[in-house]
């Protein structure tokens, strides 16, 4: 690890919470083994699969990327667990916000990949109708959407108590919302503001860190001292820290923390400490910044093979299993990869109407424009159509 | 017909708004009990309660950003910015996010977001808050930008800028806050993107919004007591801009004069003048001409009379103007 020393710490007191150790061993805690009790082999290999499946995409969309088919790619590799253990434990209709490494997280939502790699073939910025999946838009100005979702709870919030005062039937689960974010974007200032903005009208929020030790090349210790746990109670408010590898952990965590923030006792914070195995994105060269012996160690950590393991040595899970979720990752590849290379590009000009939602002079008038700049380079007829590429520039 | 100052016009709009929309809210710094430093929002925590009138903890970014979270659960906020020059610790999430969530969800979200910001000088304070920051934002696409210059159009634009789907911001022209109008509150203002000719005349036109717009009308009562007869058009849209408006003048008057109190570099008068040469070229027998600020942070409440365009700088052009 490259952590720096700092003189004059003040040590954080908020334990480390792993329920499966890294030799498939399982703990009990009084707190929250029991949020996990009922995970069954069924679910556990429901956990495997989806977390799998995510590497499997990851791992063609980086293909997809190096043979010029992306404009960029965003691995997940290593962080797995943290982010399907969270999505597991949410309802279908918790409003997600992620930052934009949260694949496992949409695909959870019911987000196709393919619908999520037209964000990174540059055909849109978005992907997917956060309204039909509650699940938001990658934002890449990082941390910019925390303070969405703090907004977003605090309706939920106003919506509810508006129904409870109308005498209105209310569902007896609360929504909750979840806000994604990492090591890096828990430096800026929004951050701070929607911490603020949470626990002061106790907005339903689980702001969920992962920190995976590296902001592209800046390691966690320049961010902070202290696990980032350690800063919710500064807000007044339970901050978790969990083994982000421990897929139960995670999941017991989350789900303990959602229990509460339902209740009405505002925001949790949980930091999942897991590892960037790969590179920040396909356009990084980590072996510029971090040494090869720290991947290898935290190598030895992946969660996946973390889940195997225990599948295997404790559920008794054969090969059969995971033979039929290899073949699964095989198709969905292959589908993905088709699903790319089919991709038809927008126009230009659709992106005049995006622009706004109500109708706007400006963007009327230049429309105009340049449909009538782009008119003047159409083909005459069809025989100039053929074969005169730039005939008419 | 009611005579109220625009301050409590905007009171008037917003109650209105509010009355009608149960999703409408009010959010912001000391907006609540204090009923805000102007008192814009005096008596409306009392009238909808605590939970629609948020007296928010004292942050920009978390203001704008938590009601960007509100208008996606199906909220229309009201953002109180209390002084321009305080915008900024939100500028991130009003450029970034904001005016981008259409655009990057392919209009499968709205952010119908408000923000009213008190701008403009000649109040005779403290640093940072007499700015007009409003080409800043101009320049964004995905935001709209009004500046009203009356108290009509204080009532109706609090109401439209909050029914209009995308964001919208509200410059409100902070030392004409008890400048009193006629408002008719059975009649709307029509399109609150257009612009207003509010004095006709022949010669040449002055353009100005917000905290000029007097400045302007009496820029041409001084001119016409000189055998000039000069139209003035209270722009009231900054985003989008009624170039036609502005145009169909110019092509009458020949002459063309912006004032604003932002610097003239990089602002909106340079827009305007490219739109209006490019469209009426041979209709101008000058150049346009520019009325603003210099290209200096605000200076000190001692000099910033000599900062900020008045009556006799307006004048002096207009004689530049006719000098061609």
């Amino acid at each position: 690890m490259a952590a720096k020393m700092h003189p004059g710490t003040v040590e954080s007191a908020v334990p480390r919470l792993q329920l499966l150790d890294e030799q498939g061993t399982v703990h009990e805690d009084p707190t929250f083994s029991p949020f996990v009790e009922d995970v069954d082999t069924v679910e556990l290999k429901g956990l495997y699969r989806s977390m799998a499946l995510a590497r499997r995409v990851d791992e063609e969309a980086t293909s997809l990327q190096r043979q010029g088919q992306l404009v960029l790619w965003v691995p997940l590799r290593g962080q797995e667990a943290a982010q399907v253990g969270s999505a597991w434990a949410t309802e279908p209709t918790d409003r997600i916000y992620p930052s934009y490494r949260e694949h496992a997280v949409v695909f959870h939502r019911g987000v196709k990949p393919g619908e999520l790699l037209q964000l990174f073939r540059g055909h849109t910025a978005g992907g997917w109708d956060p309204n039909e999946h509650h699940v938001n838009l990658y934002t890449m100005v990082l941390a910019s959407q925390v303070p969405h979702a703090v907004g977003y709870a605090m309706g939920t919030a106003l919506d509810r108590k508006a129904a409870e005062d109308a005498g209105e039937q209310v569902s007896e689960t609360p929504e909750a919302v979840v806000a994604y974010y990492g090591d890096g974007a828990s430096t800026e200032g929004e951050i701070h503001e929607s911490m603020v903005f949470a626990a002061s009208y106790d907005a339903p929020v689980l702001f969920f860190v992962q920190n995976n030790q590296w902001a592209i090349s800046v390691p966690f210790s320049t961010q902070s001292r202290v696990p980032l746990a350690t800063r919710a109670a500064g807000y007044g408010f339970e901050g978790l820290r969990v083994d982000g590898n421990d897929i139960l952990a995670v999941l017991a965590a989350t789900r303990y923390a959602l229990d509460k923030i339902r209740r009405g006792e505002g925001p949790v914070m949980i930091e999942a400490e897991t590892y960037r195995m790969g590179a920040h994105t396909t356009a990084d060269d980590p072996t510029k910044y971090r040494q090869r012996d720290e991947e290898e160690q935290w190598g030895t950590l992946d969660p996946l093979e973390r889940l195997e393991m225990f599948l295997r040595e404790t559920h008794h899970v054969g090969d059969e299993f995971f033979d039929s979720v290899t073949n699964e990752g095989r198709e969905m590849a292959d589908e993905l990869r088709a699903d790319v290379l089919a991709m038809v590009p927008p126009t230009f000009d659709e992106f005049f109407d995006k622009a706004y939602a109500d109708p706007h002079s400006l963007i009327d008038a230049e429309r105009a424009e340049c449909l009538d700049y782009q008119a003047g380079f159409a083909p005459q007829d069809d025989q100039d159509d053929s074969g005169s590429e730039g005939a008419h520039a | 017909m009611k005579q109220l100052t625009i301050a409590k016009a905007i009171n008037a709009g917003l109650s209105r708004a509010m009355e009608e929309n149960p999703k409408v809210m009010l959010m912001g710094e000391d907006i609540g009990s204090l009923g805000g430093v102007y008192r814009v929002t005096e008596g409306l925590k009392d009238r909808y309660g605590a939970h629609r009138v948020l007296d928010t903890p004292l942050g920009e970014a978390g203001i704008v950003g938590t009601a960007i979270g509100l208008a996606e659960r199906g909220y229309r906020p009201v953002c109180e910015i209390q002084f321009d020059g305080f915008t900024f610790p939100a500028f991130n999430q009003i450029t970034t996010q904001l005016a981008k969530i259409h655009a990057r969800s392919d209009g499968n979200l709205t952010v119908p977001v408000t923000i009213r910001i008190p701008y403009g000088g000649v109040i005779g304070s403290v640093e940072h808050h007499s700015e007009s920051p409003e080409a800043l934002f101009a320049h964004t696409a995905g935001l709209r930008i009004l500046a009203p210059s009356n108290a009509q159009d204080a009532y109706w634009m609090s109401q439209q800028a909050i029914e209009c789907n995308d964001p919208v911001i509200i410059f409100e022209p902070k030392r004409r806050y008890w400048l009193k109008g006629d408002v008719d509150e059975n009649q709307p203002t029509g399109d609150p993107f257009s612009a207003a000719v509010v004095r006709e005349g022949q010669e040449a036109t002055i353009v100005a919004w917000g905290p000029l717009v007097p400045v302007a009308l009496a820029a041409a009562e001084a001119a016409r007591e000189d055998g000039r007869s000069v139209e003035v058009i209270d722009l009231r849209s900054l985003s989008p801009i009624d170039f036609d408006t502005v145009t169909a003048s110019v092509r009458k008057t020949g002459r063309l004069i912006i004032a604003h109190e932002a610097p003239t570099f990089g602002g909106l008068g340079g827009e305007i003048a490219a739109r209006v040469t490019e469209r009426a070229f041979y209709s101008l027998e000058a150049p346009v001409l520019r009325v603003g600020a210099f290209h200096m942070p605000y200076p000190p409440a001692a000099v910033e009379e000599h900062y900020v365009p008045d009556l006799d700088r307006v004048l002096e052009a207009l004689d530049r103007s006719f000098a061609y």
